[in-house]
């Protein structure tokens, strides 16, 4: 049972870093039609906004030893951080909250990245054939991660957790179980709510906005919508500013959690395209419904009680799941009729 | 560097020539080898003799393909006779003298292996057909060393093996043009296990995770051999596919196993996601039958373990090598490193440096660079003075026994690269195996 | 069978003197070596096949490099059971990926747009991830599946002695190693690339591009173009299968990874780099891929010291510097770049950029004949 209770619950996380991507993914087909292969890129790059950050506050000011030598031979470096030298204690919060803080980096930047690429590129493909989308974009994610291994190599950069969100918390003895039965890292547990908190500030603002209402108007209707004299083009360029954000703020705060490398946004790719197809091209809830589904399912199926019945099947549950979905029902969970299909 | 250049172009009017002379119906004998003796595929006659390094460098471990590659540009300068000479000071014996190989300069081609066995061969293919190399070394993955080292087999070149430590490249998928100074997962876990029964007590249950693949197998059977003989009790193994990211959903059912340890077979990118997560599972502050859960990750890289950050303080681990060794060998080769790059080399940068010395040594001894005799003078050959103490390439299956590290995450490391302490230099009779155990054949010394 | 229009007809002699004269002019590119020639005709072959698909029907998929796979491993096994004769491999090869893509095409044909792109992909993956990891008993994982001493090999062990050495693939005593295994994956990318000309300019080709340009209208019509996409699907699925074929023949390995999705995708970036729907365009898509894989990625710094020697000194290490970003490790940066270019450009890729230069010269000699206006140059 709380072997159960825990697997659902790491479902449940895998499941909110799957909706975020699919979310900003989902968005950018729905709004403006394309197929944007570089949106794994763009969670890379959020990744690595935190990575900048830390790197930033973390310089050091490096001093060669005139006397003393390093073991290879060179002259001893002595390195202090900068940011200890100027702020102090303030310094070393900062240097413990670099994930946090790196947040309010990621957003400026993400949205100029995000702007930027759909001004430059990604504007002159709204008309041409998905096939194309795929490659310019495609492309366009090669070289934004191979701009990325010039500045900092191929390893994983490892991201602090904050000390109060260090470890597990002990989750059955709140609900009166016996202790260490369910325990859960803190942090993984921040990132869920982040993340419920990301999905539910999209919805709501797309709800609730002018704008939103707009943005939905011409996702269902684009050439009316552009009738009625509304300048549809520049909103839907801010949708795509928005999309790139979001991925990356659910990459700044993944990282603690896999030490982003450049290789990053390949890896997630291919899977956030699975989360909105089998959620339905351009539906939004389905893309959060269909996120939460494959993470839990995904975790259930690596139990090896499970793996015992069916070797091999944890390695391949998620597409399987993609099958099954798509043959049972054509346009995936909350698919609209007619969206993709040529 | 124009000798690269020129030699290239002399070869390429040559190949021209042949082709022309395919084209025109005529049977490519020129390519065809053995039919007499000491006549060889890419013999430099006189010229420079080629080497060709075939290292990672694109994906995940560029980076290590990179300190490899920087590692043989050193050897080829010390072998030359340029800069400080490194080990060719310490080698024991050693028959360098700083004048190439048999006099002759030393040059190199670079290749791509991407980590994919078959861009590893294609490359590997390019710097023997097109490039004239006359060794091919290398490589980050066993996969990509058992798939290069095959091809060299078929094609008559020597393979000094890079970093690759499955037992299976030594050991059921030998051959005869292949070396490995490299340890192997067997001696991992007999090395590990005497220390572990030290540190954890001979009354423990480990739960494995283990990459879903050849080299996970068989660190796995090495590892549950290797504990399960000092009176360890093995609760479970579980397969994790690879590149897997998150690695919750098979951290979570340790947590009430009732098992202590958790061993780690994973490498690379794995390693550390799942080191990472593991610590943030809170297993270092849980308690299971009255003791502490620990963690072991048999195979260490220090270059990989920087991914891992404060993560890897007091995790017990294995390494070939380490640069933070006192001996003349390490000393040496440490220091004309940093002098060079201005920091420490890691274990795959220590083992590629090595091999291509072995090679040129080997050489030197046999008198020619013809392949076999060159094997001939690998095999069995005893040396000391580079980094593991007396160290043999034993003739049965072209494996070296030395020396083996166990080594643990430094809890104060005094600078970025500090990040490994060696807790024991567990002896090499205490790591030797009988080479029949893997099975395996070593194949012909003449190809055709 | 063999009466082609006259002007395939052209086409197809031009292309196999360029295909079998390749180890001539490729000579002062440095491609000329029996891997890389090899390599050049066995991905021409795939990359043809992919366009009978892709190119005709407008069918998007992912899931080639599977039946490559498939390919591969059939061949290597036939290698390891039965004989080391190539063509026995590629019936084994053909078989194998035929039913492979038989079972993956009627699944995923159910679907169409990306909803099929994906169905194949998603099959490609759970191919590729079996492969390495449970199926290892089979395909070996990691390491690849390769020629061991004490194979079977029960066909050719009825008339020759075990040897010491491992055998290599041969033709009645042809090697499949060298150039001579260059000529033979030549021959077999020329009948390829013949079958898809015939094929083509068939009626069942022109009723594969009348699916592509309005599917709904065919079927309203009361066609069903469900068998003529199976049918191509697995005509596509077997060139696939023969190209991986062909790479155990030519070189006897086969690993797991030439199943993962990348490698499809490495296909798709071939074609349409190339020109989609010609038949000579994904031919050079691929070999233009290739090359950069192969060649672009061994220019080390040493290499580039070597071609910019003639500079000035300090301004020599500058320009290699900023050139070694894009070569040698860096190559998969301009293989990235080029795509983006060609893409925003040149969206019908390669053979589209060599019409515009045809047009272009062919208006310029308008010009100066007729003195014609500017307005006839159309093209923008």
């Amino acid at each position: 049972m709380d072997a159960l209770i825990l697997q659902v619950l790491n479902g449940l996380d895998k499941g909110g870093a799957y909706a975020l991507i699919a979310l900003g993914l989902t968005l950018v087909f729905g709004t403006l039609g394309v197929v944007n292969f570089a949106h794994g890129a763009l969670f890379m790059l959020g990744a690595f906004c935190a990575v900048t950050f830390k790197k930033i506050i973390t310089l050091e000011q490096i001093v060669l030893s005139k006397t003393e030598l390093s073991p290879w031979g060179t002259p001893l470096e002595i390195r202090t951080p900068y940011a200890q030298q100027w702020f102090g204690d303030f310094g070393n919060v900062l240097i413990e909250y670099s994930v946090p803080f790196s947040l309010l980096l990621a957003i400026p930047v993400m949205l100029f990245i995000g702007i930027a690429m759909e001004r430059g590129i990604i504007k002159h493909f709204y008309k041409r054939p998905h096939a194309e989308q795929i490659l310019v974009t495609f492309g366009l994610a090669i070289v934004l991660q191979e701009i990325v291994k010039a500045f900092f190599g191929a390893n994983p950069n490892p991201q602090p957790i904050p000390q109060i969100f260090m470890g597990a918390a002990d989750l059955g003895v709140m609900v009166g179980m016996a202790e260490n039965v369910i325990t859960y890292p803190k942090w993984r547990l921040v990132y869920l709510f982040f993340s419920l908190g990301v999905i539910a500030a999209v919805f709501a603002f797309l709800r609730f906005t002018t704008f939103g209402l707009v943005v939905r108007a011409g996702m269902s209707d684009r050439e009316t919508v552009s009738m009625l004299g509304i300048n549809i083009d520049k909103r839907f360029t801010i949708m795509f500013g928005i999309a790139a954000v979001v991925a990356g703020l659910a990459g700044v705060m993944y990282t603690p959690i896999l030490p982003p490398d450049y290789t990053l946004g390949m890896d997630f790719l291919v899977l956030s395209f699975i989360v909105v197809v089998v959620g339905g091209m351009g539906s939004l809830p389905g893309a959060v419904l269909a996120g939460f589904m494959l993470g839990v399912v995904q975790s259930l199926a690596s139990m090896t009680e499970v793996k015992d019945i069916i070797p091999g099947i944890d390695q391949i549950i998620i597409y399987l799941i993609a099958v099954i979905i798509l043959l049972v029902r054509p346009r995936g969970l909350l698919g609209k009729r007619g969206v993709m299909e040529n | 560097m124009s000798n690269i250049k020129n030699g290239v172009n002399r070869r390429k009017v040559l190949k021209g020539a042949t082709a022309g002379i395919i084209t025109a119906g005529v049977a490519p004998t020129i390519f065809t080898k053995g039919a007499w003796a000491q006549e060889f595929r890419n013999d430099p006659k006189g010229g420079d003799v080629i080497l060709g390094f075939n290292v990672p460098q694109t994906g995940p471990y560029s980076d290590e393909g990179a300190d490899e590659l920087r590692a043989y540009t050193l050897a080829v300068k010390h072998l030359n006779g340029e800069g400080d000479g490194g080990m060719l000071n310490t080698m024991q014996p050693s028959n360098l003298k700083g004048n190439g190989i048999l006099g002759q300069k030393v040059t190199y081609v670079t290749g791509d292996t991407q980590t994919k066995s078959d861009a590893a061969r294609d490359s590997a293919r390019r710097m023997i057909e097109r490039d004239g190399a006359l060794i091919i070394t290398g490589g980050s993955s066993s996969g990509v060393a058992v798939a290069v080292q095959a091809l060299c087999q078929e094609m008559g070149t020597i393979f000094m093996a890079g970093l690759t430590h499955s037992d299976d490249t030594t050991g059921k998928d030998k051959k005869r043009y292949g070396f490995r100074h490299f340890f192997n997962t067997y001696m991992t876990g007999a090395a590990l296990a005497p220390v572990l029964k030290d540190e954890y007590g001979s009354d423990r249950v480990a739960y494995h995770l283990t990459s879903d693949y050849n080299w996970g197998y068989t660190q796995q059977r090495a590892i549950k051999d290797a504990t399960e003989a000092i009176g360890w009790r093995t609760e479970k193994t579980v397969l994790t596919p690879v590149g897997q990211g998150d690695f919750s959903q098979y951290i979570t059912p340790f947590l009430n196993s009732g098992a202590d340890v958790l061993i780690l077979n994973h490498y690379g990118k794995d390693m550390v996601n799942s080191l990472t997560q593991s610590i943030q599972f809170g297993l270092k502050d849980r308690q299971v039958n009255g003791k502490n859960v620990e963690i072991v990750v048999p195979l260490f890289s220090r270059l990989m373990a920087q991914g891992a950050g404060d993560n890897i303080k007091g995790i017990l681990g294995s390494a070939n090598w380490n640069w933070s060794l006192q001996d003349e060998g390490s000393k040496a080769f440490v220091k004309s490193f940093g002098a060079e790059y201005g920091f420490p080399p890691s274990m795959a940068a220590h083992t590629c440096y090595v091999q291509t010395l072995l090679y040129a040594d080997a050489c030197e001894r046999a008198g020619t660079l013809y392949p076999p005799e060159v094997i001939k003078a690998l095999e069995g050959h005893k040396f000391d003075g580079m980094g593991n103490g007396a160290t043999e390439y034993r003739a049965e299956d072209h494996q070296c026994f030395k020396d083996v590290l166990v080594v643990r995450g430094n809890a104060n490391p005094t600078s970025q690269f500090d990040l490994l302490e060696v807790v024991q230099e567990v002896p090499r009779a205490q790591v030797e195996y009988d080479a029949s155990i893997f099975g395996g054949e070593l194949g012909p010394y003449e190809v055709s | 069978m063999f009466n082609i229009p006259k002007k395939d007809a052209i086409t197809f002699v031009l292309f196999a003197i360029v295909v079998l004269t390749m180890p001539i002019w490729l000579t002062p590119f440095g491609a000329s070596y029996p891997a890389l020639l090899q390599k050049f005709a066995i991905y021409a072959l795939l990359a043809v096949g992919y366009n009978l698909l892709f190119g005709l029907t407008g069918y998007l998929s992912f899931g080639h490099a599977a039946f490559l796979g498939v390919g591969s491993y059939a061949a290597v096994w036939s290698f390891k059971l039965l004989s080391m004769n190539p063509v026995l491999a590629l019936s084994f090869a053909i078989l194998f990926s035929g039913i492979f893509a038989l079972a993956i095409g009627y699944i995923s044909l159910r679907r169409s747009g990306i909803y099929f792109s994906i169905l194949t992909l998603a099959f490609a993956q759970m191919s590729y991830k079996l492969a390495y990891s449970v199926l290892s008993p089979i395909t070996h994982g990691e390491t690849g599946l390769q020629l061991t001493l004490q194979d079977p090999r029960a066909i050719d062990l009825m008339f020759i002695e075990r040897g010491s050495s491992l055998p290599t693939s041969n033709l009645f005593g042809i090697s499949m190693s060298g150039y001579s295994g260059f000529y033979f994956t030549a021959i077999i990318l020329l009948i390829g690339f013949f079958i898809a000309q015939k094929i083509t300019s068939s009626p069942f080709g022109m009723m594969l591009k009348g699916i592509k340009s309005n599917e709904n209208r065919m079927n309203y019509t009361g066609f069903n173009t469900k068998p003529y996409m199976l049918t191509v699907f697995v005509i596509s699925g077997i060139y696939a299968g023969v190209a991986g074929g062909l790479l155990s023949i030519t070189d006897p390995l086969a690993g797991a990874e030439r199943m993962q999705w990348t490698a499809s995708g490495e296909l798709v970036l071939m074609t349409i780099l190339g020109g989609v729907g010609t038949l000579i365009g994904p031919v050079i898509g691929a070999w233009l891929i290739k090359y950069f894989e192969n060649i672009f990625s061994a220019w080390n710094e040493s290499v580039l010291h070597g071609f910019f020697a003639f500079l000035p000194d300090g301004f020599e290490d500058i320009v290699v510097t900023i050139s070694s970003k894009f070569v040698g490790e860096g190559w998969h940066l301009t293989l990235g770049l080029m795509f983006v270019l060609v893409v925003v450009f040149l969206p019908g890729g390669i053979m589209e950029g060599a019409r515009r230069i045809g047009t272009m010269f062919k208006n310029n000699k308008d010009k100066k004949t007729k003195q014609s206006s500017d307005s006839e140059k159309g093209e923008g």
